[in-house]
């Protein structure tokens, strides 16, 4: 049953920016491309040769594949709703975070390899972006160790029940913070425009400019595995525990449903944001995220 | 043990005076292993047995002076001499370049060799004016160290610096060995431990806060931290290496053995140290991602891991004053983990600036790039320590941070109504690997990635073999750590064991269950990453692979120089922590009439510098300059100054003594 998480997620992975893109052609009137076209693309990429630029080196090779394997690493730490993940200890976030910075470091590096100044500026942007979310993700899991009293992925959803009207609350601006993070860590709107024509405006696109071929089609699909990732821990919250997986499952598909509608919705509506506005923006969760840790406080009546 | 360290302290000082320039720095090197071996051997001892204990009588100045190691000591003395050891097989290649300066040579050498011994010293004597003394020869040694390049008049500014700033450190001890003196009659360090079970809880913490300061200066702490900035860029390599890796944890050191002896109040001792550590952290790694001197950059995150380590020690202590077997264990084994493994990888990361420096001539990373393509060997070894000081898993750095982040979870989670102190301290921890990231994305990146900003003076070549051996060591116990951390983590359970009495066994199982579970997944992942490998491999065999330029976005023109450099890859980041930096900006505007060349350039001061360094000695000066016309050059007045101050001298008792008749005289009335 461990490997249903893993199963979901990766299944999740294969229509996710399909639906997104869906979402966006329906809201400007156009038909759109099938669901599974996104993945068609990434298959065609993984055939196709690459050509490289003469500046970079070896990490510019290496790069795609850990970034790869640290996506896959951490999604073998996401549990589904009760039941335990594939790899499980105190403290794992730590561990997911981590690994999720190694392959973020590797793909700033790629950036760099190339030389070029196009790819630098994404590759600041991303590091900027990244370094100023981290702590967000840091106190909500702290806000939900000292909720549930466990540090662990599988122990916090497992232990995790709404009680009160506070707690609602939490689990809500909870579900919000974690959007928002996944919004970051994916470089979508309102952060950063995927589907801007000017690499100045890029943080993400314009960092994989040189990728081509096999690379680009593994980067393209840990893009998607990442947000399916961010999707199930997203999901987790929704999956009290006592809920047999006929129930969970089709709350976890909807969920994630949800999600990508949101997030092209945000995009069919939302303008980027200027460049210089990002890390107030993205500061400003850090600040809700210690709301709910203050919220986490009152339930447990330590403040008064 | 001492007898032998003295003896050979004293031979090979005297051999490398003597022998010639070609044989001093091996004799140096054989010095440092011979010592190394006779105290490692002692410590490996201490570490899997009993505390080593030895008498000195230090005749009527010292008095009785107690040897002793306990495990604590050992750990220390074991990453000392690890550290120093690869530094001196390294400074051996590096100084290479310096030939034809013997007695410059022979007195580094020397040099590094006391420097040495009062380490190892720092760690086993128990006596604390014996211990001021060796503090002092560590002190004075390292600066000679320091300015090695003593042509240079920012080298010997940045000596002097250190060497006034070091002495307010041994001001400060000073201060609190006397004090204790005073009180107990004893110099003897345990009897820092009598004097704080006698006294008031407030005297005792006041007592420990005069010898942190003392030992924060050497550490490195916020705000005394103003000489390690200087002092690191100016000495060579080795010595930054070895001085960032292992002389700052003397300090470190320090602090945890007035905690051993201090039993105050834990848990307020441990929330100031927290909060210390962690501005220490955060304003070190703020100012480290500004740097464009590779050496002080290094510097700067020398502050930062020692708030990292800082941030272990309080929260070891609060769990100390809390009886809390998880968070005592987490919070001082991850700080000595910590300890060991920023010697480790801070000492790689300075040998890997110092091979650059020497191939480019220049610190300044604007002018760098490309040299991945010319020094893979060195890129690959500055990279693994790079990953290593961000706390990224398959490397040591993760591990340690690692059980600091999961005792401060665990402290949150337990719902003591200090979990906001912990919350806070976990968001500063997250932000400074964030910041890290940042900065080590754009050293590493800058410096070897891209295309050469700037034209290299010479043919650019991979350092020879013997200088990369020692870097290989150090990346073998990197990667050793971060694959097998249990081991490690066995090792610490009785120098931990130390500031809990007996009862770890609970948390250190719990933890050891946790390391064991994160060895696995960190095999995991490096199978992972080698299989995706494999994967591309087989998937691309085939395929046609072309090499072009970058992509320039249709501007087929580009040239080295346009590319991001560092202070542009910073820039969204600077204009965030304007308010916190002083940030100086020099420019000409180009005029087409006279064409002069066109420069811009932005330089970070430390705010806290100017403000508690500069500023009062500023105006220190300008006080002290009224006084200016004593000193007019001619001889005569100096001789009625020299005159003057003899009949004071003389006259004092008559002076004392009139005083005493007068008083006498008026009580009398």
């Amino acid at each position: 049953m461990r490997l249903l998480s893993l199963l979901l997620i990766f299944l999740n992975s294969l229509i996710f920016t399909g639906i997104i893109i869906r979402t966006k052609s329906i809201f400007s009137g156009r038909k759109g491309p099938g669901i599974f076209q996104p993945i068609k693309d990434i298959v065609r990429l993984l055939r196709k040769g690459s050509v490289y630029s003469e500046t970079s080196s070896f990490i510019f090779k290496i790069a795609p594949v850990v970034y790869m394997a640290a996506i896959l690493m951490a999604i073998l730490f996401i549990p589904f709703g009760n039941q335990k993940s594939i790899l499980s200890f105190d403290g794992d976030f730590v561990f997911f975070a981590y690994v999720l910075a190694l392959g973020r470091f590797f793909m700033i590096l790629a950036a760099l390899d190339t030389g070029s100044s196009f790819e630098g500026m994404g590759a600041s942007r991303e590091a900027l972006y990244a370094m100023l979310i981290e702590p967000a993700f840091f106190i909500l899991m702290g806000s939900f160790a000292l909720l549930t009293g466990y540090t662990s992925f599988a122990g916090i959803f497992s232990a995790l029940h709404f009680g009160s009207y506070i707690s609602y609350g939490i689990g809500i601006l909870t579900a919000f913070v974690f959007i928002i993070i996944a919004l970051v860590e994916n470089s979508r709107m309102p952060i950063d425009d995927p589907k801007t024509h000017l690499e100045l405006t890029m943080v993400h696109e314009v960092m994989v400019l040189d990728n081509s071929g096999f690379d680009m089609g593994l980067i393209l699909y840990a893009v998607n595995l990442k947000f399916a990732l961010f999707g199930a821990i997203i999901a987790n919250f929704f999956l009290t525990p006592g809920f047999q997986w006929y129930y969970s499952i089709p709350i976890y598909i909807g969920v994630q449903l949800v999600f990508a509608c949101i997030v092209g919705v945000v995009e069919s509506f939302a303008a980027r944001f200027r460049m210089n506005h990002n890390p107030q923006f993205i500061v400003m969760f850090t600040s809700v995220s210690l709301l709910i840790f203050v919220g986490v406080l009152l339930i447990l009546g330590k403040l008064k | 043990m001492s007898i032998i360290l003295v003896m050979t302290l004293f031979v090979f000082a005297v051999t490398i005076a003597l022998i010639r320039e070609k044989y001093k720095s091996l004799m140096a090197v054989l010095a440092v292993m011979v010592s190394s071996l006779v105290s490692s051997w002692v410590a490996i001892g201490v570490l899997t047995g009993d505390a080593y204990l030895e008498n000195i009588n230090g005749g009527i100045v010292f008095g009785h002076i107690p040897i002793r190691i306990d495990s604590l000591s050992a750990w220390f003395i074991l990453l000392t001499n690890f550290t120093v050891f690869t530094g001196i097989l390294y400074g051996r290649q590096y100084l290479k370049k310096y030939a034809g300066q013997p007695a410059n040579l022979s007195l580094h050498c020397i040099s590094y060799l006391m420097n040495h011994f009062a380490l190892t010293g720092i760690y086993f004597i128990q006596n604390g004016l014996a211990f001021l003394c060796v503090w002092e020869v560590m002190a004075l040694t390292s600066f000679i160290l320091v300015i090695f390049e003593h042509g240079k008049m920012e080298t010997l500014k940045a000596g002097i610096n250190y060497l006034i700033q070091s002495h307010i450190s041994i001001l400060f001890l000073t201060i609190g060995f006397i004090w204790v003196y005073a009180h107990t009659g004893s110099f003897v360090l345990s009897a820092i431990s009598r004097y704080s079970a006698l006294g008031t809880e407030a005297t005792s913490i006041l007592l420990f806060f005069v010898f942190f300061v003392g030992f924060a200066i050497k550490a490195g702490f916020v705000p005394f931290h103003t000489w390690l900035p200087h002092a690191h860029p100016a000495a060579p390599s080795h010595v930054s290496g070895m001085m960032s890796g292992v002389l700052i944890k003397a300090g470190i050191y320090g602090i945890l053995r007035m905690l051993l002896l201090i039993h105050q109040n834990h848990v307020l001792l441990g929330i100031i140290i927290l909060i210390i550590s962690v501005l220490t952290g955060i304003y070190g790694v703020m100012l480290a991602t500004v740097q464009h001197n590779i050496k002080r950059l290094l510097a700067y995150h020398s502050i930062e891991n020692i708030g990292i380590i800082g941030i272990g020690i309080g929260l070891g202590t609060i769990g100390r004053g809390l009886d809390n077997a998880y968070l005592t264990f987490a919070g001082y084994a991850g700080a000595l983990l910590h300890t060991l493994n920023h010697s480790l990888f801070k000492s790689l990361l300075f040998y890997g600036a110092g091979s650059v420096y020497q191939a480019t001539h220049t610190m300044n990373i604007e002018r760098m790039g490309g040299i991945i393509k010319k020094m893979p060997q060195t890129a690959v070894l500055f990279l693994i320590a790079a990953l290593a000081i961000c706390g990224l898993p398959p490397f040591n750095g993760f591990i340690s941070e690692f059980l600091i982040y999961s005792g401060l979870f665990k402290a949150v989670s337990t719902g003591h109504a200090l979990s906001p102190v912990f919350v806070l301290s976990i968001l500063s921890l997250a932000l400074i690997g964030g910041l890290g990231i940042l900065c080590f994305t754009k050293a590493f990146g800058i410096v070897f990635l891209g295309r050469a900003r700037s034209h290299y003076p010479e043919s650019m070549n991979e350092t020879n073999t013997p200088a990369l051996f020692p870097q290989y060591l150090a990346a073998f116990f990197i990667v050793l750590i971060g694959l097998f951390p249990r081991l490690f983590i066995a090792m610490l359970k009785k120098p931990v064991e130390l500031f809990s009495g007996l009862s770890l066994s609970e948390g250190s199982f719990e933890l050891s269950f946790v390391m064991q579970r994160i060895s696995i997944a960190v095999w995991g992942f490096v199978l992972l990453v080698f299989l995706l490998y494999l994967i591309r491999k087989f998937a691309t065999l085939n395929r046609s692979n072309t090499i072009q330029p970058t992509w320039g976005c249709g501007y087929t023109a580009g040239s080295p120089r346009m590319q991001y450099t560092a202070t542009s890859y910073v820039r969204t980041y600077t204009k965030l922590i304007k308010p916190l930096v002083k940030t100086n900006k020099g420019k000409n505007e180009v005029k087409p009439i006279n064409a002069m060349p066109s420069y811009s350039e932005t330089r970070f001061f430390d705010k806290i510098e100017s403000g508690l360094i500069d500023w009062p000695l500023r105006n220190l000066k300008a006080f002290l300059g009224m006084f200016r016309f004593l000193q007019n050059g001619r001889v005569q007045f100096y001789v009625l100054y020299g005159v003057v101050f003899i009949f004071i001298i003389i006259a004092i008792p008559f002076i004392l003594d009139v005083i005493q008749t007068l008083t006498y005289v008026l009580k009398q009335l």
